[in-house]
């Protein structure tokens, strides 16, 4: 009892001193825990997260915009290997992380049960959900786990490209046409509260932020961050010449106020009930059980090789 | 026009098969394969690319790569069968890789060697896109090989995809050496290399991959052809309705 006591002071006192926590290191059951659940949320989202994207590689407008695109959904697949990897650093596996997506215990973000409805998605999803996630990851670059920490260092160099990237889909956009100007503003209309909601519900109702502040796997709430993109959001889409849907600037808070968000709908997405919840869950479960024979294939390979080679030794 | 109508082909092959490609993403039989997957679309788009941009410099009509990508007719396309054929399965799509760039990979170096000394700024530039691209084709060649191999030799079920496959796609393996008249020309002003020379040794790699992964050359195979001419399967108008779907529906508008 006191030993345990003891090496949780150690633990704690070497967050309080923003030092590392690494693999072999001791640490609380629940500190694994939630960084399992954080970490395989993320990767899982980096791959669900390529479906949306991914809806519109065939259709691009370019080819300019065709390599963009493929080469981002690539970046995210690489994001979510790495993530997959430092998940696995805390014991746990890609297979049993896989099938914890596939049987609807792990979470991602709901912001990819959205559609991609138009071409100017690819540009909405870079500047806000893309540019959502950054506030998130940024703060997550110093976050108390090692390997978690030194992933998200690479992933945001490249979220943050990707950030400038969607933006520019929309200037093109919002210099265009007017249908292309139409395209450009509904799509921002549609993508703008469900992105303020990647923040997670408000901080009183939200049960995981407190301890994740203790432990400084997280080192700003919801509602901090929230705001601060809603700022930067704000002063970005007048480059656009475009509007976010009901913000107004509040002179006594000098902030952007954003109007209601809807938790009730966004809880409903979370469970399962969002336009595409069914779509990314099902194109994810068929791509890994078309998927076993070639792994299986590739493993009894392997297998063989390995025994070749033993005999061509023991021969030799 | 010889050389605009030689580079285009080039070009239509690895933007079809860049497109084929490009629909696995996201859906690969797992993470790492799905990359190399859009690692090699990306290579093959890159390829293309370059290419449509030399071909309209070429014409020097106000041209762009886009208007060469998007805007021409089915017929105009001038692509090899094999490339447009549907995914199927992993085993269907890296017998389709195979067959691809061992051909392109030894037509790439052939032409190179003939591009040698040529001093004129379009074959300067020709140069410079297949030097590079060789190194890309050589690991297209690698990675759809060591597949085949492992498929063929995997288990039964992965054999028996593998034989599948072959028996479906070998009949769109023969186009890519059988020469006509654009090939023709192209010989005749010296960048051009006649397919067929390039056959025997193809075949023979082919053979030694195969032995490799138990896999049989079907015998009295009658090779299809015709999409060299703009003479396509009938998947071919789908997979440009995707592809020209935002150019066709918002025209004269820059993205």
């Amino acid at each position: 009892m006191d030993t345990t006591k003891n090496l949780e002071e150690i633990f704690q006192s070497k967050i309080d001193h923003e030092i590392k926590i690494e693999p072999k290191d001791w640490m609380p059951d629940a500190y694994r825990k939630t960084l399992i659940r954080q970490i395989s949320q993320h990767a899982h989202s980096e791959i669900v997260g390529m479906l949306p994207e991914g809806n519109w590689i065939t259709r691009t407008p370019s080819l300019r915009r065709k390599v963009a695109l493929l080469a981002k959904i690539q970046d995210e697949a690489g994001h979510g290997l790495y993530l997959y990897s430092a998940a696995e650093t805390l014991g746990i596996t890609r297979d049993q992380l896989l099938d914890e997506l596939h049987t609807g215990k792990a979470k991602y973000s709901s912001i990819f049960n959205y559609p991609a409805l138009t071409w100017a998605d690819m540009g909405s999803v870079g500047w806000l959900v893309d540019g959502a996630a950054i506030m998130n990851q940024v703060m997550l670059c110093r976050t108390s786990y090692g390997p978690y920490a030194r992933a998200m260092v690479r992933i945001c160099k490249e979220e943050s490209f990707h950030h400038r990237q969607g933006f520019e889909i929309l200037l093109t956009l919002a210099q265009g046409t007017e249908a292309q100007k139409k395209m450009c503003q509904e799509s921002i209309n549609r993508w703008w509260k469900p992105a303020l909601m990647m923040f997670g519900p408000p901080d009183e109702q939200s049960s995981n932020t407190e301890m994740s502040m203790k432990w400084k796997i997280k080192r700003e709430t919801n509602d901090e961050l929230r705001q601060r993109f809603v700022d930067v959001a704000a002063e970005q889409v007048k480059f656009l010449n475009m509007t976010l849907p009901d913000v107004v600037w509040n002179e006594s808070t000098g902030h952007y106020d954003f109007g209601t968000l809807d938790w009730d709908h966004f809880w409903n997405v979370v469970k399962g009930n969002g336009p595409c919840n069914k779509q990314r869950l099902d194109a994810r479960i068929k791509a890994h059980e078309n998927g076993v024979w070639v792994r299986e294939a590739a493993l009894a390979f392997a297998e063989k090789q390995k025994v070749r080679q033993q005999s061509q030794v023991k021969t030799a | 026009m010889t050389f605009y109508d030689y580079i285009i082909r080039l070009a239509d092959n690895n933007l079809i098969l860049g497109h084929r490609l490009s629909e696995w993403c996201g859906h690969g039989p797992f993470l790492e394969q799905d990359m190399a997957m859009t690692n090699i679309s990306l290579d093959l788009i890159g390829q293309a690319r370059s290419m449509y941009a030399l071909a309209a410099e070429v014409k020097n009509q106000g041209e762009t790569e886009d208007d060469i990508a998007f805007l021409r007719l089915e017929h105009e396309y001038q692509n090899l069968l094999l490339v447009e054929q549907p995914n199927g399965d992993f085993a269907h799509t890296v017998l389709r890789q195979l067959f691809f760039a061992s051909f392109q990979l030894p037509l790439y170096q052939a032409m190179l060697q003939k591009l040698q000394g040529m001093t004129e700024e379009q074959f300067v530039t020709l140069r410079g896109i297949l030097e590079k691209a060789v190194m890309e084709v050589t690991y297209h060649k690698r990675w759809s090989s060591e597949w085949v191999i492992r498929l063929g030799d995997g288990t039964t079920e992965s054999h028996s995809r593998m034989v599948t496959a072959v028996y479906e796609l070998y009949r769109y393996y023969g186009e890519a050496f059988i020469s006509d008249a654009v090939d023709d020309a192209a010989v005749s002003e010296g960048y051009g290399v006649k397919p067929e020379e390039l056959k025997a040794e193809v075949d023979q790699y082919i053979d030694d991959i195969f032995r490799q992964a138990n896999l049989n050359i079907p015998v009295d195979t009658y090779m299809q052809r015709g999409g060299k001419q703009g003479v396509h399967s009938e998947y071919m108008g789908y997979l440009l309705s995707e592809l020209q779907y935002m150019q066709r529906a918002y025209p004269n508008a820059s993205w």
